[in-house]
């Protein structure tokens, strides 16, 4: 005859008999004084344990941050970070491991819209912002979370969609009357949605032309890069806002081309695209890399970052002009001042 | 396609530099997470599996529910904690590669906390006690208990590390994808999707796959040595 397995007639159950060996084993075994002082054990071996976790996360914390900022040693490269909305066309993967190689300085860059890339320098998570939107960045600075800002580089807007061009957009007199088609045609239109600067200007030229545009045919994507929204628009045959430069830089991989303005540069004041590097306040953030910073903008609004930038070709085409007359406002100033 | 499939693993192979930094950061962050998650969640996850105590089955449907975390709200958390006025601010870690060993502990952790507990209540109530009856001290007494789940225990890992090492969300985030520095291979892939390189991007994904194929086959045959 079988000896009778005490688990499986606990009188606790099927859940119990998994839960703790020294309850399910119900005074077989274990008296109840052990089962205390067992259980005991375990309630402070739990409190030792959080203390250990607690000291051990500290260290860990404390440890990484030291990896790190001894990274900035005299063995490896000082690196500032560097927050843009200009990084899918290339030209900083091609420029900046040049001021590298000039300064021994190394720039991480990271990619967000003008409205982000905004936010995170106001937290100081960066050390400085490549952006092209001319009226945040009079308005950071005024808010008094930027210092100045400097001429990098231009180019122009432009309306990209299928060869066929169902709005027929390409005939327009200016980009107001192209908007204005797309939206009477009730032709796809792609917005960004996501408050970067080309956003931004899109809402502007709806606003220009006292238009909200709502409807089947306007769709807010929220694509994380231009890059990704220039692909939707690939696929879905769709007109959409871009700048020239990112443009070109992906053409090869599209079928849908620049429409509106037929050439470039159109000179229209509504499609010009300034990129201006900025300075932040280093009264807010003291840990800010300033040096390092005035040497990335001394060298990219020079002439060895100005002769780079308008050398700058992808597929043939020249992606950004250099052309600062003109630029000089309140908010900007020169270096050293 | 076909072709421009094979052009773009040609182009993987003869090590482009920016490929290796991504599969060397992936990994290394990856590892890292898993590592330092699984020392604390293996205690954690001993002495819950064992105690008893009121609250119990709340933790565990808190747990449960951590799961589900998405990456993107951890990457949130992780920003909200590590940014410069964040309390852990004063460490400098966002947009470097301990943020991301940062966010992806924290989704790691609940798999290996549940995974672990659950196997515990789930082995034979009748090892610990057994172990203590023949004279072994109660630390001995949990390491023979782990031995006995042990694969139970690879296959927490393997969840965890497969959870962490297909992120995007956190290492987007936290990371900043920085090239060269916290560019990991989830995040190269979604660059590459987004400028249109597809072929590229699906190659490497396929190596990522490749990858984790190794290390399972590895893991098959490390537990299935054990057993014989």
């Amino acid at each position: 005859m079988p000896v009778p397995d005490p688990y499986t007639k606990s009188k606790y159950g099927l859940d119990k008999r998994y839960a703790v060996c020294y309850i399910s084993l119900d005074n077989f075994i274990m008296p109840s004084r052990e089962k205390i002082a067992m259980k005991n054990t375990i309630r402070s071996q739990m409190g030792y344990f959080m203390l250990i976790t607690a000291v051990f996360l500290q260290t860990t914390l404390c440890s990484l941050a030291s990896a790190q900022s001894s990274t900035g040693g005299a063995s490896s490269p000082v690196s500032i970070k560097l927050v843009t909305c200009i990084n899918d066309s290339g030209l900083l993967d091609r420029i900046l491991p040049e001021f590298t190689s000039e300064t021994g300085i190394q720039v991480d860059v990271i990619s967000a819209g003008t409205g982000r890339a905004l936010e995170l320098a106001k937290a100081g998570d960066v050390d400085v912002v490549l952006v092209h939107d001319p009226d945040l960045e009079r308005q950071f600075i005024a808010d008094g979370y930027g210092l100045a800002r400097y001429y990098v580089a231009q180019n122009e807007y432009a309306i990209v969609g299928p060869v066929d061009d169902p709005a027929h957009i390409a005939s327009a007199s200016n980009v107001m009357d192209a908007f204005r088609a797309i939206m009477d045609s009730e032709s796809t239109f792609i917005s960004r949605g996501d408050n970067s600067a080309i956003n931004i200007r899109e809402l502007e030229i709806w606003g220009e032309l006292d238009a909200t545009p709502s409807g089947s045919w306007y769709i807010q994507s929220g694509s994380p890069t231009l890059g990704a929204m220039l692909t939707m628009t690939n696929e879905m045959e769709a007109y959409t806002l871009t700048d020239t430069g990112t443009f070109r830089s992906m053409e090869d991989n599209l079928d849908i081309v620049i429409l509106y303005p037929e050439s470039s540069p159109s000179g229209e004041s509504m499609l010009l695209n300034i990129y201006s590097i900025v300075s932040l306040n280093p009264d807010l953030h003291p840990d800010l890399r300033q040096d390092e910073v005035d040497a990335l903008i001394e060298w990219i609004t020079g002439p060895e970052g100005q002769n780079r930038i308008s050398d700058f070709q992808m597929n043939g085409h020249v992606l950004y002009t250099v052309n600062p007359d003109g630029y000089a406002d309140a908010s900007t100033q020169a270096i050293g001042n | 396609m076909a072709h421009e499939l094979f052009d773009a693993f040609t182009q993987l192979f003869s090590m482009d530099p920016d490929v290796v930094n991504a599969l060397r950061t992936s990994f290394s962050v990856s590892l890292s997470a898993i590592l330092i998650a699984g020392i604390i969640a293996f205690p954690l996850g001993l002495l819950f599996g064992l105690a008893e105590f009121r609250g119990r089955r709340f933790i565990d449907i808190i747990l449960n529910t951590l799961l589900f975390l998405p990456t993107v709200v951890v990457g949130l958390l992780g920003y909200m904690l590590l940014t410069r006025d964040g309390p852990l601010g004063q460490y400098h870690l966002l947009f470097t590669p301990a943020a991301i060993v940062f966010g992806q502990v924290i989704l790691a952790l609940p798999i290996i906390l549940t995974m672990v507990s659950n196997s515990i209540r789930a082995s034979d109530p009748r090892i610990i006690p057994t172990a203590l009856s023949l004279g072994v001290g109660k630390l001995r007494a949990y390491i023979v208990l782990l031995g006995e789940i042990r694969g139970l225990i690879l296959l927490t890992l393997l969840a965890a590390f497969a959870r962490v090492i297909s992120e995007i969300g956190a290492s987007t985030m936290l990371g900043g994808n920085i090239l060269g520095k916290t560019r990991t291979i989830t995040t190269s892939i979604s660059v590459l999707a987004s400028q249109g390189e597809t072929s590229k991007a699906l190659a490497l994904g396929v190596v990522l796959l490749f990858l984790v194929f190794a290390i399972n086959i590895a893991v098959y045959a490390a537990t299935h040595r054990s057993k014989t």
